[in-house]
């Protein structure tokens, strides 16, 4: 028998060369190149996979923690991807053309640090509150000169803003669309298990595993595996007492609803006496004082949490579900403090504003007095500016002639009221103090923690390890929580503060390192290992609702609040948007214009959202009976198979 | 097959000879084969070698290990390779793949990381997804079956490269 076998190895090996005689030398080149060929292939698959960033440490990570932990990787990873496009749009259309073709700092007022702050303008202090030198730099909106064109180039500064603006939204809308989309094709492909068992026991080594340190992922992956099917079994097998179920979940359904009330009466509750300290002026206050919404807000993300988490041991659901209710409750909560957040901040803005001016006496109101307030904010700037530029005539005699026009140093000339800046400073400080409170929260909640409980454990009463601190587990939902918010904030501040995008994808870059370093040294993999859904359609539906939240902003405040007369590129306009107006006004053919005017017509644009809604209607119905018809056609396929078996 | 030999040689060169016009009578014991960086890292390369091996004992001439290379290799025929992986699943060699195998197979891939009904859990579903004829083993012909639908198996399954 070995004989034989030793003969056909021969013989399959020399086949070429046995053949007849002139196709010998051909058909042995052949067989050489087809090798050759496989082995290009499998190396080149190997590359790309190398290329992808991150690859080995996430598939690290999945080995030891299980898909669900690997899932957030991903999801940040991913999310890298996105803030490196809008950073790229940002920085190379907006950022970097007002640095090279616009006038430089120093040569108008609203490029230069005023008189009164020039002497605290490069402390480190300013710089980190980003006020100061920062302030008056590319970073924020207030710095763009409303010159119609830039540069020798004739760069189109202000329609670059805007559009570079409208189109990081556009760009973020049509990507998370795309992937739920692709995601929810893969959903719908391989469902095949049957066998599921058997085969992970029989066909999940990779012979080819020669390194130790491969060797070992390999075992914790299978290990992992294993478990994440036996959760899947013991899930489908359990028997439940269905009314004690039902009341335990209504309970925890009740307490999580009085937590989030809570927080939102806390929220509400500090920020009236932070208005009132405002009133009172900021100088009379400590650190506390000052900061007091911020740490608050940051304090209730950190323990309402683990409070919802508690709650959920109540409800004793299949772990992805609890993670799904989990992800909800704290979506709630983030909600809640951010509305709440946005009202301190339309507040604060009115507050910057009119304590810039002893004389206003004007109460504050949200809303539509608020249109009314800038105006005549503005009006009262206009009055100071002719008054102060009649004193400076005040020297020279007057003559007949029109006057040799004095030249002022643009840092004495006083400003007007930016109150995009100051949204786009708010929105760069919070990122920075939400980067913080999390790294800060990892190194003490898990590092710290871990080094305790590791060191201390010899010398003290009870178990460490298994008793109360112990090593922390991987708070899935409180981070793809945490980003998703902050994406959100990048969302709604990136048309104030250019520089966010690139904030971000600094954050996004450490976060990855210092989350995947922490995630391996510190924390253990949880008890019942999961599968995470074969899609992330949850996280992306979050993401996109954020982004429709986060965009609603920014849509308003370009439709109805006019600009700043003083400061960005869109000043002395009366609406941002008229910059589209101007542009095809100036840039294009006059018929152009007109077809234009045309197509804007409501009467052309209703009857086409019409269309579109029924198109959206006719797609979905359609791919609701073709999935049906792709399950019937497994099901048919599966009894053909069962059939042919039996005979 | 020259390299194959060569590999044979190092392995114990002072034992193999280069000559096998005259078909000597040499065998290679169990424990210089696991060692080879191919089969160290596998859980299975003790039961691989005592598969291939004649006398049943783990020791390999050179004709076993040629058989044992050439099934691993890419070009081996798929029922060849099902064939012999039911024969390193089968630990007791009573030609039925019973739950004792099973559990065994199972503490070797996870290196004994499942709790006991863990293990019992698995091997209780393992049987109930691939046993057709309802002994409560799985015979050769539910190996195969099995093994034919699946996806991963000519993939990971028995690949080597020399």
């Amino acid at each position: 028998l070995s004989f034989s076998r030793e003969a056909q190895l021969f013989v399959e090996k020399f086949e070429g060369a046995l053949g007849k005689g002139k196709g010998k030398k051909f058909y042995a080149y052949k067989v050489m190149m087809t090798k050759k060929w496989m082995k290009f292939q499998r190396d080149f698959e190997n590359f790309k996979t190398a290329c992808i960033p991150w690859e080995m440490k996430i598939k690290e990570i999945e080995s030891h923690f299980g898909s669900s932990v690997a899932s957030y990787f991903i999801f940040l990873r991913w999310m890298y991807g996105i803030n490196m496009i809008l950073f790229g749009l940002t920085f190379g259309l907006v950022m970097v053309p007002e640095a090279l073709m616009g006038k430089p700092y120093g040569s108008l007022p609203r490029k230069t640090v005023p008189r009164a702050e020039e002497a605290t303008a490069m402390n480190f202090a300013t710089l980190w509150d980003f006020s100061g030198f920062a302030q008056y730099s590319v970073l924020f909106y207030g710095y763009y000169n409303n010159q119609r064109t830039i540069g020798w180039l004739k760069f189109r500064m202000p329609l670059s803003y805007f559009l570079v603006g409208v189109g990081t939204i556009g760009y973020s809308f049509m990507i998370v669309i795309r992937t739920m989309a692709r995601n929810a094709n893969e959903d719908g492909g391989g469902d095949d298990t049957s066998f599921n068992f058997s085969w992970k026991m029989f066909t999940s080594w990779d012979y080819l595993i020669g390194n130790p340190e491969t060797a070992d992922n390999k075992f914790a992956s299978i290990t992992t595996s294993f478990k994440e099917a036996i959760v899947e079994e013991q899930e489908s097998r359990k028997e439940e007492n269905i009314h004690l179920t039902r009341f335990l979940r209504v309970l925890a359904n009740f307490l999580a609803l009085c937590t989030l009330a809570g927080s939102g009466y806390l929220i509400f509750f500090v920020v009236r006496r932070s208005q009132k300290f405002a009133l009172e002026g900021l100088e009379n206050y400590g650190w506390w004082e000052r900061n007091e919404v911020n740490m608050v807000m940051s304090l209730l993300g950190m323990f309402c949490p683990t409070l919802f988490d508690v709650i959920s041991s109540l409800e004793n659901y299949h772990p992805r579900i609890a993670l799904r209710w989990q992800l909800g409750r704290i979506f709630a909560l983030f909600l809640g403090n951010l509305y709440t957040f946005i009202i301190a901040l339309m507040d604060e803005i009115n507050l910057k504003a009119s304590s810039l001016f002893a004389f206003i006496i004007f109460n504050r109101h949200l809303g539509k007095d608020e249109d009314f307030q800038q105006l005549e904010e503005e009006k009262i700037v206009k009055y100071n500016m002719t008054i102060w530029e009649a004193s400076l005539y005040n020297g020279t005699i007057p003559e007949n002639s029109t006057a040799p026009p004095i030249q002022v140093d643009p840092a004495d000339v006083p400003r007007g009221p930016c109150w995009e800046t100051m949204v786009g400073q708010e929105f760069v400080r919070l990122t920075v103090s939400d980067t913080m409170t999390t790294y800060i929260t990892i190194l003490i909640g898990d590092f710290l923690r871990a080094v305790f409980v590791r060191f201390f454990n010899y010398c003290w009463c009870w178990d460490l390890e298994y008793g109360f601190p112990s090593y922390s587990e991987f708070d899935i939902s409180g981070n793809v929580l945490g980003l998703i918010f902050n994406q959100g904030m990048i969302w709604m501040g990136s048309f104030y503060a250019p520089c966010l995008p690139a904030i971000n994808v600094f954050r996004l870059h450490t976060s990855m390192y210092l989350q995947c370093w922490a995630v391996m040294c510190c924390n253990v993999p949880q008890e019942r290992v999961f599968k995470a859904s074969r899609s992330n359609n949850f996280y992306m539906a979050m993401l996109l609702f954020i982004l429709f939240l986060s965009t609603l902003p920014a849509v308003y405040t370009i439709v109805s609040i006019p600009p700043s007369f003083d400061c960005g590129p869109f000043s002395g306009k009366t609406r941002m948007f008229e910059v589209i107006s101007e542009t095809l006004e100036h840039d294009f053919p006059s018929w152009f214009g007109k077809v234009f005017g045309y197509a804007s017509n409501p009467g052309l644009i209703l009857p086409f959202i019409l269309l579109m809604v029924l198109s959206i209607y006719y797609l979905n119905a359609t791919s609701k009976s073709y999935k049906e018809a792709n399950l019937e056609l497994k099901k048919k396929l599966q009894s053909v198979r069962n059939r042919k078996l039996l005979i | 097959v020259y390299r194959l030999h060569g590999r044979y040689h190092e392995m114990a060169p002072n034992v193999v000879p280069m000559d096998y016009t005259k078909d000597p009578d040499v065998k290679l014991p169990m424990q210089l084969i696991i060692n080879m960086p191919e089969l160290k890292e596998n859980p299975f390369k003790e039961r691989i070698v005592e598969s291939f091996s004649e006398d049943g004992e783990g020791s390999l001439s050179f004709n076993d290990f040629v058989d044992m290379f050439s099934v691993l290799s890419e070009m081996a025929p798929r029922e060849l390779k099902a064939i012999y992986a039911f024969k390193i699943y089968d630990f007791n060699t009573d030609n039925f793949i019973c739950k004792s195998d099973l559990e065994q197979t199972l503490n070797k891939l996870t290196r004994e990381e499942l709790t006991a009904e863990e293990i019992t859990l698995v091997c209780e579903k393992v049987i109930e997804e691939a046993d057709m004829d309802g002994d409560g083993k799985l015979g050769f012909a539910d190996f195969e079956n099995m093994i034919s639908k699946a996806p991963d198996f000519l993939r990971y399954g028995f690949k080597n490269k020399i």
